[in-house]
């Protein structure tokens, strides 16, 4: 079938991506995209949950929760107003070690937007019946978590995999913790954050010179000497024996398994060997081998995946599944033969050829839009992979050896040490 | 063929309708396979069918055996799913564009090649109860079932698209192929194709793959229209939990009545706006909604959301909620009635009319950045009102609905004798917001 636009012009690179760091320490990165007459600005401020005392776990969560309910500027009925009311969106998340923000508006309607995004990442004004509404919020969110098991048995695989790792606590905090947390917390923590290391990307129908000028007016007179820098996490201890621990959650038809491992880092040299392996175990066509082998052939679980985070420190490697709980032992035993085999047997040349294809197709299927080519940017910039990174990418993956593959799974799956956390009806115990 | 507004029609002499819409912004293509089948054209005894059936579309033909299907849209860089719905079941392949051949021939191939082995009709067997008692695991769900099912005691929408576990554990391989055979034929499906491809020879090579696939006997058609409603309907389900919901639906309109715009109108003042576009990636919040100021505001409810959707037969408006702790679902509900009567009484301000107006279109325009947006618009609109030209003009129809439309909907629509209420109580270890049951 012939086409006519060529892969070349769809890949953000230097010669398409305007790249500006400003005197405060902001870098800026603007895609001009004039398809559609909308805009998508996503961004990154470093900063998050691991700044957590453990008592407070849970803070930078609720504190990102109350940054949308009041500024100088606006209250908190005025804000969604002003942002509804053109049909456009604005949020702002918090992570272990940075905050993300990302807005969508139509292209005339930028200017407001970031004038908006400018009070909430700067000058929220912590009312306090909203620090109580949230409060509720956040309770009924975790009374929830209490009963579904596909939460509970992530969270309790967390404690295991991370027994003296700050990885080990909830970032949506937990009951006793949510309840202690005051506005003096939340002011607190808002002195930490600055304009060092933030990153801004935007993608749409907006001129780079222009967009950069509006941001500018928004952001280049912001300071903070006291802003504190990025938090980080020190490298994990590999497991040295199997845990295993069941959360029953009675009333419940179906269990949750989560089984893993603390994994790489994204700026860990083997984090793509140790992608492309996970490809291969849990993600590749139907989600891969433990898809083949629980679903297909066992016929035991909707779903059985993998998937590796990376991240600014070392992410989880973790298989999650769904099973009948009469069928628990069965699904974790097929989980950890499948972990065994990809790390005993060299994956096959075939199967190699098969990902690094996949790996280099989807590439441009994630840049149809802006939020995918922002996203993109945003990746690149955040993890100092340079602005050429989707031009090498091809070259990079096309690399990548069956022994390469092979060293990751050895590196980070211990398949006689593990962690695994099952939530479900007694009858799963 | 025809082309209107950029999209280019054909039928095929076999019925197959063939939709093909070019654009240029990225090397990406999507190729769509409608059928028009889904939980409404089942029967007792047979509910799950369709949802099924879609299943075994992805175990194999003699071209493409299961083990090879899986890996070759991955294998170039391809996405692919499907969905089955209440109306319909669609297929989709997102592909680089030099690639999208793939995706027809593997459409063409399974529209009249699939194999329905009895062994792998046997493991998606449980496979798709487990899918089921995923959901099952979720209150809302749970509650959501009963809801529907006591709106619907004639017409098939009253069981989930999921199917009922004794149909799920009945069903045979012979049920499922009959089906298959029945709905999967040409003259019941659209094609669609749109992004980085070039018309004319997309439809020849179209032509080509499905151009001698027999048409079948026309399909059975859905007769079975519910009576008319009479009076308020209860249920309540009783089980494990912490947390109580509410829901309230109310007997709403088919996407043909004239007022369903109307309604779409009033739902984004009630809840927000939304997009009834599966596909959509696009998010805006609710906060400034009836519903949210009403219910979540006032520390009533955790969340609250409002629901309409695009159906063949009028289907429900519903309004969702958690309970927040200290609270009761009576003190929900009670909330909920208050702002479907005060629509009802005609006090929507021109404000927020203007305001759901602007939100339309902005929505509307976000929605026309993906190919998966367009192939899926298109195809919807020829499947709910068999016309893609349809999809054009919905911005226009949301446009032309007047203050008036809207005040009229919500008399219609919110009448309490036309309502189904639905509470989720938390028992035994409740934390005391249980109604009394315990």
């Amino acid at each position: 079938m012939s086409t006519q636009t060529p892969l070349i012009h769809a890949l953000p690179s230097e010669d398409t991506v305007t790249r500006t760091v400003l005197k405060n320490g902001i870098t800026v990165l603007v895609r001009e995209n004039f398809t559609s007459p909308s805009v998508v600005v996503d961004g990154v401020l470093r900063g998050g949950g691991l700044w957590e005392p453990e008592h407070k776990a849970g803070l930078a969560n609720f504190h990102s929760e109350l940054l949308m309910r009041g500024t100088t500027g606006h209250t908190f009925g005025e804000l969604f107003e002003e942002i509804e009311s053109i049909g456009a969106s604005l949020d702002v998340g918090s992570g272990g070690h940075t905050y993300s923000f990302d807005l969508k508006s139509l292209a005339e309607d930028l200017p407001l937007m970031l004038s908006l995004l400018g009070e909430v990442l700067r000058e929220p004004t912590f009312p306090e019946e909203h620090i109580e509404k949230v409060r509720g919020q956040i309770m009924t969110g975790l009374q929830m978590r209490a009963f579904s098991t596909r939460q509970m048995a992530a969270l309790k695989f967390q404690e295991l995999a991370y027994p003296d790792h700050p990885y080990r606590l909830s970032l949506s905090g937990y009951p006793e913790t949510i309840a202690t947390i005051t506005r003096d917390d939340l002011v607190a923590f808002q002195r930490k954050f600055g304009p060092q290391g933030a990153i801004i990307v935007v993608a749409g129908a907006v001129k780079a010179s222009d967009a950069i000028r509006m941001i500018e007016s928004v952001f280049l007179d912001w300071e903070n000497p006291d802003q504190e820098p990025q938090p980080g996490a020190p490298p994990a201890t590999q497991l040295r024996e199997a845990k295993r621990e069941f959360v029953p959650i009675p009333g419940k038809s179906q269990a949750d398994i989560a089984l893993g491992f603390p994994g790489p880092a994204r700026s860990a040299p083997d984090f793509q060997a140790a992608r492309m392996a996970n490809s291969i175990l849990g993600v590749f066509g139907l989600m891969g081998r433990l898809g083949d082998n629980v679903r297909e052939d066992q016929g035991l679980a909707y779903y059985s995946y993998s998937q590796l985070t990376g991240g600014m420190g070392p992410g989880p490697w973790k298989v999650s599944a769904g099973v009948d709980p009469a069928n628990v032992d069965r699904a974790v035993d097929s989980i950890l033969a499948e972990i065994r085999r990809i790390v005993d047997q060299p994956v096959l040349e075939e199967e190699l050829a098969d990902n690094k294809s996949f790996f280099k197709g989807q590439l441009v299927l994630g840049l149809e839009t802006n939020e995918g080519m922002a996203g993109s940017i945003q990746n690149m910039e955040l993890y100092n992979l340079g602005l050429d990174y989707l031009q090498r990418y091809g070259e990079m993956i096309d690399a990548l050896t069956v022994a390469d593959l092979q060293e990751a799974t050895r590196h980070y799956l211990t398949p006689d040490a593990y962690a695994v956390a099952i939530a479900g009806p007694e009858t799963a115990a | 063929m025809t082309t209107t507004n950029g999209v280019v029609k054909a039928t095929l002499d076999n019925g197959l309708t063939v939709l093909i819409k070019e654009t240029h912004n990225a090397p990406v293509a999507t190729f769509w396979m409608w059928y028009r089948v889904g939980s409404r054209n089942e029967i007792p005894g047979q509910t799950g069918i369709s949802h099924w059936v879609e299943h075994m579309q992805f175990k194999g033909t003699p071209q493409y055996p299961a083990a090879v299907l899986d890996k070759l849209i991955s294998r170039e860089g391809g996405q692919w799913n499907a969905m089955t719905y209440i109306d319909w079941t669609a297929y989709y392949e997102i592909m680089p564009s030099a690639q999208i051949e793939l995706g027809i021939n593997l459409e063409a191939d399974r529209m009249k090649n699939s194999i329905f082995e009895p062994e792998e009709v046997e493991s998606e067997r449980t496979v798709i109860i487990s899918e089921r008692s995923g959901s099952e695991n979720s209150p809302s769900w749970l509650l959501y079932e009963e809801v529907v099912a006591a709106a619907y005691r004639v017409h098939p929408y009253h069981h989930m698209v999921i199917g009922d576990k004794a149909d799920l554990l009945s069903m045979t391989r012979d049920d499922l192929y009959q089906h298959y055979q029945r709905y999967y034929v040409p003259n019941n499906a659209i094609a669609v194709l749109a992004g980085d491809v070039q018309a004319d020879e997309a439809l020849e090579l179209i032509k080509r793959k499905f151009g001698d696939i027999p048409a079948g006997p026309p399909v059975p058609q859905v007769n079975r229209p519910e009576p008319p409603q009479y009076g308020e309907r209860r249920v309540v389900v009783n089980r494990e939990g912490k947390t109580s919901h509410v829901q309230v639906a109310y007997q709403g309109y088919e996407i043909t009545h004239p007022d369903f715009f109307a309604l779409a109108v009033l739902d984004s003042i009630l809840a927000g706006a939304s997009s009834f576009n599966f596909m959509s990636t696009s998010y805006t919040s609710n906060k400034t909604s009836r519903l949210y100021r009403a219910l979540v505001e006032t520390e009533l409810a955790a969340s609250a959301d409002g629901g309409l959707v695009a159906t063949i037969n009028p289907y429900l408006y519903m309004i969702s909620a958690t309970v927040r702790d200290g609270h009761t679902p009576q003190e929900v509900e009670a909330a909920i009635h208050a702002e479907t009567q005060r629509a009802a009484a005609s006090d929507i301000t021109k404000e927020e009319f203007e305001k759901a107006r602007k939100q339309a279109k902005a929505l509307f325009a976000y929605d026309s950045e993906s190919v998966s947006s367009h192939g899926f618009w298109l195809g919807f609109a020829e499947t709910l009102v068999g016309d893609y030209a349809w999809f054009d003009g919905f911005l226009d129809r949301l446009m032309a609905v007047s203050l008036e439309d809207v005040h009229r909907a919500a008399a219609d629509v919110f009448n309490p004798n036309r309502r189904i209420v639905g509470w989720y109580v938390p028992t035994g270890n409740g934390t005391g917001e249980d109604g009394g049951q315990e």
